[in-house]
């Protein structure tokens, strides 16, 4: 879950990283109130989870309350790359800079343990500091139980070669930004403009948090940093119902079991949607292990929701899934679905391997849906659905 | 000989006697699995009666091995308690630790891992978020169906247990030396390089299928691995060529961060290794019949 700056300034500041004061408002009007109390002026920043806000006019400062409340008026709804604006920070104006600096932590899958990045180059993407000067970017290996102690910090600044005079300042913050990336079971904490500022403090002027989704049961308080508002409705549905659903752009509505499955399936059914008039996958939908009807039935109900989905196609493997438990979800999600009055239009292709596929087909088969056909293969059935989705 | 696991396999399974456990712990038996005991703390000196096989539990790992001389253990037990138990078959030094569990938080995996390595990684984990291993007649540890396929001679690593089972299911008729399932989170133990390196050594294996998807590298260091080491055929299918930058598709470590961790990029890795990719799973596999000529 990646979170606005507004959420990883909180966080920062919940650990003792040096931020500045700000605070998120979704009216103009209210930008008035704490732009006074920040002492007439401050700084309106766009909250979006995309990069480059500022070159596209999103960070705006404010030399009196009615700006701010003028600015925040322009930036509340614009469009930034994609993403519109729901809210702003109105934050406490920098004091003059000096130098822009950068470090964050992050987790390296490569060589499975956590990573430090540091660079005196500052206020640009990192990716670009590193494609054009290699040797400004300093990578510093974190064993994942040593952490990060004053003295790793104090090797990290050494190896960026920090300026001696804020060398002791960026060692602390290192260590605070360390103790907010273990403590709130962080993927990645960055902290870009690290600045320093005319009296030769540090101080963390933006910043990016990527929090582990996989914590949260140890982290109640994730649930309240969704973005509900970002949230498609569909996603939200499924997600209502513990299903693992993601939206996509195609006509072909998918249901399978496990996640290399339905991703594998993804990509079946694209290539034969080559062949149908390009129609693609609507979604990516994993039931997950052991399904019973019930969480298949759920599963077909938000399918056939989706306005954009002309077919259906069920591609269940059983392993600890029973096919009959799958047919049986599909026959019981039908008739709740018909049964509430709504009219299921859209044909379902279903192909069962594995687990009772046999008894399973003979559930489909016994039913006789006249929506419904057996597929015995995967790519037969990917072909079918697709060629169904582009005949609607 | 297969890999990693074979019938002389003693195995106990931690959280043996949760729902998840017992469930499992029957189906590994009914395979034929040489389960030894279960560990639960608070059910030492118990026998959990699975139709007339009597397993039983012990307070700890290390009771458990000193008692029936385990070398696998496999890990059910919910992942906010995942960590401790694999750091205690660390502690206990048990060859292989099969960590099941899916949905643990990845700090607590790299906490894991990095606990192995400082006590000389005397314990090979697979997982966490994986399907288990299994070499087909000898010994199943974990969650893979038993009756897929019958032993022979390909050798199986993937990411997805889905498609795992799916893969057993096209080649069922050749069969399988070892399959195993080494997880989808961001952070694994074994890895796809770990398993090419044994499959290469191993004599009853001819061909490698390896099955890889969206998200982090490995695939990429698995197709340099490849050109420098395995001699044997290795045949290869990546999913999610369809995924969307930034979802996370399902697992974890599933995700299309920027231009990184694509399966287009995957796929051209493994081919300039020389790996044939099959676009869909069941082309995947008649590329195996193909270089094995059945």
């Amino acid at each position: 879950m990646d979170l606005f700056e507004y959420q990883a300034r909180d966080l920062f500041a919940k650990h003792d990283v040096p931020v500045l004061a700000g605070e998120v408002i979704d009216t103009p009007e209210a930008a008035r109130e704490i732009t006074e109390r920040l002492g007439g002026k401050s700084v309106v920043k766009a909250q979006v989870k995309v990069g480059g806000r500022g070159k596209a006019g999103g960070v705006k400062l404010a030399a009196s309350a009615d700006e701010a409340v003028a600015r925040a008026t322009d930036i509340l709804g614009m469009d930034i790359k994609g993403h519109t604006v729901h809210k702003v920070m109105i934050a406490e104006t920098a004091p003059e800079i000096v130098e822009e600096y950068y470090v964050s932590f992050l987790l390296d899958r490569a060589n499975r343990t956590f990573l430090s990045i540091a660079s005196v180059e500052g206020g640009m993407e990192i990716e670009e500091v590193a494609a054009t000067r290699p040797e400004a970017v300093a990578q510093t290996p974190i064993d994942a139980i040593d952490g990060v102690t004053p003295e790793k910090a104090r090797e990290i600044v050494a190896a960026a070669k920090f300026p001696a005079e804020v060398a002791d300042k960026i060692a602390d913050v290192l260590v605070t930004l360390w103790d907010t990336f273990i403590k709130e079971d962080a993927l990645l904490v960055e902290v870009n403009p690290l600045a320093k500022v005319a009296s030769g403090e540090v101080i963390a002027l933006d910043g990016k948090v990527s929090l582990d989704d996989n914590a949260e049961f140890r982290h109640p308080e994730f649930e309240e940093l969704h973005d509900k508002a970002a949230a498609n409705p569909l996603e939200a549905a499924a997600k209502e119902k513990n299903l693992n659903y993601v939206k996509l752009d195609g006509e072909v509505g998918i249901i399978g079991n496990g996640a290399g499955l339905v991703m594998s399936t993804l990509d079946v059914v694209a290539y034969a949607g080559e062949k149908h008039g390009g129609v693609k996958p609507a979604n990516f939908l994993d039931i997950g292990g052991g399904a019973s009807a019930q969480v298949m039935a759920n599963g077909l109900e938000i399918i056939l929701g989706d306005p954009d989905v002309r077919s259906v196609f069920v591609n269940v493997f059983g392993g600890i899934t029973a096919c009959d438990e799958v047919a049986n979800g599909i026959v019981q999600a039908l008739k709740l679905l018909e049964d509430k009055g709504e009219e299921v239009t859209k044909p379902l292709v279903v192909r069962l391997d594995g687990n009772n596929a046999e008894l399973g087909r003979k559930i489909l088969s016994d039913a006789a849906h006249p929506l419904v056909q057996r597929v015995d293969t995967m790519d037969g059935a990917a072909d079918k659905a697709a060629e169904l989705a582009a005949a609607k | 000989m297969a890999i990693w696991l074979n019938k002389d396999s003693k195995v106990i399974v931690q959280g043996m006697t949760g729902a998840t456990g017992m469930k499992h712990t029957k189906l590994m038996l009914g395979d034929g699995t040489n389960v030894v005991g279960g560990v639960n703390p608070r059910k030492a000196g118990q026998t959990v009666d699975f139709d007339g096989t009597e397993v039983p539990v012990f307070g700890t790992v290390k009771e458990a091995i000193d008692k029936t001389g385990a070398d696998v253990s496999v890990i059910f037990v919910p992942e906010k308690f995942t960590k401790d138990a694999v750091v205690e078959a660390i502690d206990a030094e048990i060859p292989l630790a099969v960590v099941i569990t899916e949905g643990i938080a990845v700090h607590d995996t790299a906490a894991f891992w990095a606990y192995a390595g400082k006590k000389g990684n005397k314990t090979r984990i697979i997982g966490p978020n994986c399907p288990g291993i299994i070499t087909p007649g000898q010994s199943n540890v974990g969650i893979i169906p038993g009756d897929i396929t019958k032993p022979g001679r390909i050798g199986l690593v993937s990411k997805s247990g889905t498609l795992t089972y799916q893969m057993m299911y096209e080649l069922r008729d050749i069969g399988f030396s070892t399959a195993v399932g080494i997880g989808g989170d961001p952070i694994i133990g074994t890895t796809h390089i770990d398993a090419l390196a044994a499959f290469q050594d191993d004599p009853d294996t001819d061909l490698i299928v390896m099955i890889g998807e969206i998200g982090g590298d490995a695939e990429e260091r698995a197709a340099a691995f490849i050109k420098e080491n395995v001699t044997k055929p290795v045949v290869g299918y990546v999913a999610g060529f369809t995924a969307p930058e930034g979802k996370t598709m399902g697992h974890a470590g599933a995700i299309v961060s920027g231009s990184s961790g694509t399966a287009q990029a995957k796929k051209e890795a493994l081919e300039a290794a020389g790996v044939k990719v099959g676009k869909t799973p069941t082309e995947t596999a008649k590329l195996a019949r193909g270089i094995l000529g059945s």
